[in-house]
Formats: C-alpha cells, sequence, structure tokens
C-alpha cells in the first residue's frame, strides 16, 4: 500500500556542519541505492537515500537545506515521521569478479549516502573497495570515520576543493591517479552533484571502466504514477528505471549536469 | 490511432520526452499534463497516496505555463507522430477568457485535438469551483475554445454531478466534438496515527479500481444522451475493463493509474487483451462492440 507508515526517530547524529543522520525505528528490506520518501506531516515529502540499514532501525542523512530538510534535521527523538518505500533501481554489484579487482566508490558531499551502504554490501561478498569522498571543504566532508572503519584508511582517498582535507582538487583527479597508476577497476559507482558524477561516468567510459551513476531529480510519488522525475531525452523515471542506471545510460542523458526540473516541470540551469 | 489506449491527463506527461517515453511502450494517443496561462508549481507533496480500491490523487495542475511548456509539446508531438501516435493537448484556466487565450496558444502547433480539463477536483482553493460542476459554465469555456481554434475539442467532465446528461448537452451544444468521461471524484484519506489527512492538499482525486464503475456509467449514459464520441477515463487496468467501457459507447479508453497497477507497459497488456477477448467472442471490429450494452 503507497501509504506513509509512520515510525518515530530513535536519535539523530551530527555528520558534518548542517548535516545529520536520522535513525527510524523502521523496518524495511531495501537495497543500496534505494531510496525511501519521508513524509513531515502536513509539511512536505521528500525522497531521501538510505544511509544506514540495521534489522530495525533505518538512516537517512539530512542536510538542512530547504523547509523540509530542515524540519527533519531539528526533529527530536520520539518524534514522529512517515516512511513510505523503498523505491528505485539499487546498485548492480558485480558479481563473479576477477581477483585483485577492485570497486570503487566515488562519493560527492552527502551524496555517499548509499555508496557507504553498497561499500558494505560489497565488503560482505569478499569484494575490495576503494573510497573516493570529495566535498568543497574539510567541514563538509561525511563519514570518514565510518568508511574508514570499514575498509581502513589506506583505501579512503579524500579530495577537498580548497584542500583543507586530502588532497587539494576534484573526486576526479584522485580517480584519475588510480587509473594512470593501473589499478584494477571492477566497476565504479558514483553519487554525488550532476556535473561530478558527469565528469566520473566520462573519465571512465574514456578508459573501458564500467560503472553507475545514482541520480537525483524532483520526485513527488516516487513510485513512477507522476512522472515529473522523467529526464530528457530519454523520458525514463529516475523514480522506477533510477536513480542508478548505468554509465551508458547516463550519459545519454542530456540534462544530466546541465539542468533539472523545479516543482512546476520548469527546467532550471544547473 | 493505432489501437485505443490513451496515456490519461496528468499522470506522466510531464514533458515532451515523458509523453514520448509513454508512446514508446505502447500507448496509441498521448493527453500531456493540463498547460495552464502561466507556470504554476501544482501543490506540495504527498500528491499521491494509496488506498484499498485506489488512489487518490492531488498534483494540482504544475506546469511551466503555456508559452514555455510549447517546445516540450512540440518535442512530444513530432517524436510521438513518428511512432503513429497522435497528441491531444490538455488545457485550463482559471477564467473563460484564459482558456480561450491557452487554447489560441496551443493550436499554434496544429494538435490533433485540444482537451479541455473543465473539471480538475484540486484546485478549489485558488480556481474555485470546477467549470464541470454547471452546464452554463462548461459550455460558455467550450465556446470560448472552440472561437480560438481549429482543433477537434473534447470536453473532460466531472463525475460528481447530479445529471452528468445536462452538462454534456450543454457542452456539444456550445461546439465540443468528443467527451472524455470522466475526471477523478473528490476523496479525502486521513492517517489515523497523527490524525491528518495524507494529502498536502487535504482532498484529492479518486482514480483507479474504484472510479472504474463511476466512469462506466457516466459513459453509459453520455451514450444515450449526445451523438460524440466518447473517451473513457478512469480505472482502465485489463482488456475487459477497455471492453467494458466500449460496451458502455467509449470509442477510446485513457489509461492513468494503470501504469502503477501493472507498469508503463500496460497500454501494450490492455491492447493485447482486448484483442485476444475479441478473438475469443469473435468479433471481429470494436464497432461491433461500441454501444453493446445498449442492445436490448
Amino acid at each position: 500500500m503507497e501509504k506513509p507508515i509512520i515510525a518515530t526517530i530513535e536519535k539523530s547524529v551530527d555528520e558534518a556542519e548542517e548535516i545529520r543522520t536520522i535513525f527510524i525505528q523502521h523496518t524495511i528490506q531495501a537495497k543500496p541505492g534505494q531510496f525511501v520518501m519521508v513524509w513531515v506531516p502536513r509539511l512536505n515529502e521528500k525522497p531521501f537515500a538510505i544511509s544506514y540499514l540495521e534489522k530495525d532501525v533505518l538512516g537517512i542523512t539530512v542536510a538542512a537545506v530547504g523547509e523540509c530538510s530542515r524540519c527533519l534535521y531539528e526533529m527530536k527523538p520520539g518524534e514522529k515521521i512517515g516512511i513510505r518505500g523503498p523505491y528505485g533501481e539499487p546498485y548492480h554489484l558485480q558479481e563473479n569478479q576477477e581477483k585483485g579487482c577492485t570497486m570503487i566508490m566515488v562519493g560527492g558531499g552527502y551524496g555517499s549516502a548509499s555508496l557507504t551502504l553498497l561499500a558494505e554490501e560489497a565488503l560482505a561478498k569478499g569484494m575490495h573497495v576503494k573510497f573516493i569522498l570529495g566535498a568543497r571543504e574539510k567541514k563538509r566532508l561525511v563519514y570518514v570515520e565510518r568508511i574508514k572503519k570499514l575498509i581502513g584508511e589506506e583505501n579512503l582517498l579524500i579530495t577537498t576543493d580548497d584542500g583543507s582535507a586530502g588532497r587539494k582538487g576534484f573526486v576526479t583527479d584522485a580517480l584519475r591517479t588510480l587509473i594512470e597508476q593501473g589499478e584494477k577497476i571492477g566497476k565504479v559507482y558514483t553519487c554525488g552533484p550532476d556535473k561530478m558524477m558527469k565528469a566520473v561516468a566520462e573519465l571512465c567510459t574514456a578508459h573501458n571502466i564500467q560503472g553507475e551513476i545514482s541520480m537525483e531529480r524532483w520526485m513527488k510519488c516516487g513510485f513512477g504514477l507522476c512522472g515529473h522525475c522523467c529526464v530528457d531525452p530519454l523520458g525514463f523515471r529516475v523514480c522506477v528505471e533510477g536513480p542508478v542506471v548505468s554509465f551508458e545510460t547516463a550519459l545519454q542523458v542530456k540534462e544530466l549536469g546541465t539542468y533539472h526540473r523545479m516543482q512546476s516541470s520548469r527546467k532550471e540551469k544547473l | 490511432m493505432k489501437n485505443p489506449t490513451m496515456l490519461a491527463s496528468g499522470l506522466v506527461g510531464i514533458s515532451g520526452a515523458a509523453c514520448v517515453f509513454a508512446a514508446q511502450h505502447g500507448a496509441g494517443a498521448i493527453v500531456p499534463k493540463s498547460i495552464g496561462p502561466r507556470e504554476r508549481e501544482g501543490h506540495k507533496n504527498p500528491i499521491l497516496v494509496e488506498f484499498q480500491g485506489g488512489f487518490l490523487n492531488a498534483v494540482g495542475l504544475p506546469n511551466a505555463g503555456v508559452d514555455q511548456s510549447l517546445i516540450e509539446l512540440e518535442f512530444a508531438m513530432k517524436h510521438c507522430a513518428d511512432k503513429g501516435v497522435p497528441v491531444i493537448l490538455s488545457l485550463f484556466g482559471g477564467t473563460k477568457e484564459e482558456f480561450g487565450e491557452v487554447a489560441k496558444k496551443l493550436s499554434t502547433l496544429n494538435p490533433a485535438m485540444l482537451e479541455v480539463n473543465l473539471s480538475c477536483p484540486n484546485t478549489a482553493s485558488d480556481f474555485g469551483r470546477a467549470f464541470a460542476l454547471d452546464a452554463q459554465h462548461a459550455a460558455d469555456v467550450i465556446r470560448i475554445v472552440k472561437q480560438n481554434t481549429m482543433a477537434k475539442v473534447s470536453a473532460k467532465l466531472a463525475p460528481n454531478v447530479p445529471d452528468i446528461k445536462e452538462i454534456a448537452r450543454a457542452v456539444v451544444e456550445a461546439g465540443a466534438d468528443a467527451i472524455t468521461a470522466t475526471n477523478t471524484m473528490p476523496g479525502m484519506v486521513i492517517d489515523v496515527a497523527t490524525g491528518k489527512p495524507v494529502l498536502q492538499n487535504k482532498e484529492g482525486g479518486i482514480s483507479g479500481y474504484a472510479m472504474k464503475p463511476i466512469a462506466v456509467r457516466c459513459i453509459y449514459d453520455l451514450y444515450k444522451t449526445v451523438k460524440v464520441p466518447i473517451i473513457g477515463s478512469g480505472g482502465v487496468t485489463t482488456g475487459n475493463d477497455a471492453i467494458e467501457m466500449i460496451m458502455a459507447g467509449a470509442t477510446a479508453v485513457q489509461i492513468g493509474t494503470g501504469i502503477y497497477y501493472r507498469g508503463i507497459e500496460v497500454f501494450k497488456k490492455v491492447t493485447e487483451e482486448m484483442i485476444a477477448f475479441m478473438k475469443k467472442e469473435g468479433y471481429a471490429s470494436l464497432h461491433e462492440i461500441r454501444g453493446l450494452a445498449h442492445r436490448e
């Protein structure tokens, strides 16, 4: 039944400046890359990637950027919200990898939410994982300790635009270095700002490396009826056929990194 | 039309590419979302919620405004035409004059037909009572639209009126070339855990399974009342649903919520099921079935 299930907030944990993960008492069968619709009664309902998934607790990471996300950001333990989902196409971990191949996660800002979950799944399947984590500046980096604990400090590569942490530059710089160093790459997964994901997809495609991106578009229903997240020019619904799509598909989405649709459907340049 | 299923207005058809996506999946015709005179955000989420028997929606007519939408609609018409799929442009206005203004602008694209949305149940807060609830107002709108277009015009009527026949007679007299029957039916879903209406607009329009018998009854009544083609809309999910509407008197059917129940391929599935039904029952054409329920 496509109707919010009311759940209680267990706790919220600061991740970075104006970014928090809220943990919700809610049992859900979901895969990394899928999302949930989170309802703040009488205010709004928005899609969120699942960033933590335990037996009876669900974590979503919220940046206080709009009216609804600010309200969620400030919610206290015991408060109630509605959850629907999970929705969408998850990431596809490449099974039967050649020995010695590395899965590379490339996350920008809190876009790393779904990738952190994916890294957990890859590790559980015995895969080798490296994580390139980027942000504009140090105080916007999320999940650093979590990822270190998961894959070891040596497998986490941090980049910041201003050099306040890790390597100064973009995630694509770090990825290019890995490729040039001859890292045996299985597949690359990326989630973050449009332009970053597009650059990652282009770089990998130029080197014949397969991978997937997780797209973000204005969503209303989340289950493929309203059509609001259909992308140009292929017309597919990000909430059903996505949000995870292959690099090959992503690079045919001409609006990726260029524009997106607002609440009315008007296009706005990124 | 290569098959009698259309994408109903209000779902999926937000952009040119989205319309082509539905056409690729078998829709025989496409009705994009309704276009109004200026940009409109629509309602905040939640805009859709399910209940036992259907969905309730209050999307609130989001659109970029007619001037900004022309390029999208042109894209839809061009690429759908390549697939032999006509596009029927849906329009709305806050005033009678606005309907005329939007119709005039949309007609520059030479659409196969205009569908006049007289009956959105979710915009009372800013537009007031829907035009389709009053025969005189509905007829006035159709008259103005006809004065502003060379295209055929279908009037999309509301099911929640004391006598849909009266409204239909009035719009046909005013020049409507077809009737779309019907829009959704007003309803509300309250979440009992919080005591709050789920839709941000509080009330919405019922679509899906629960709408079908309501729409079938309207189509049946209209078939007896007016001579123009009737486009059935409300809860069509299977081939048998479509056949049922055609037996009531519909010429074609629209599908919206059925996309949820059976995927975007619903148009192809319904068409195949209709063909299978006709083969099994020995019908050679839809003509033999149309209005069958009226024969003694």
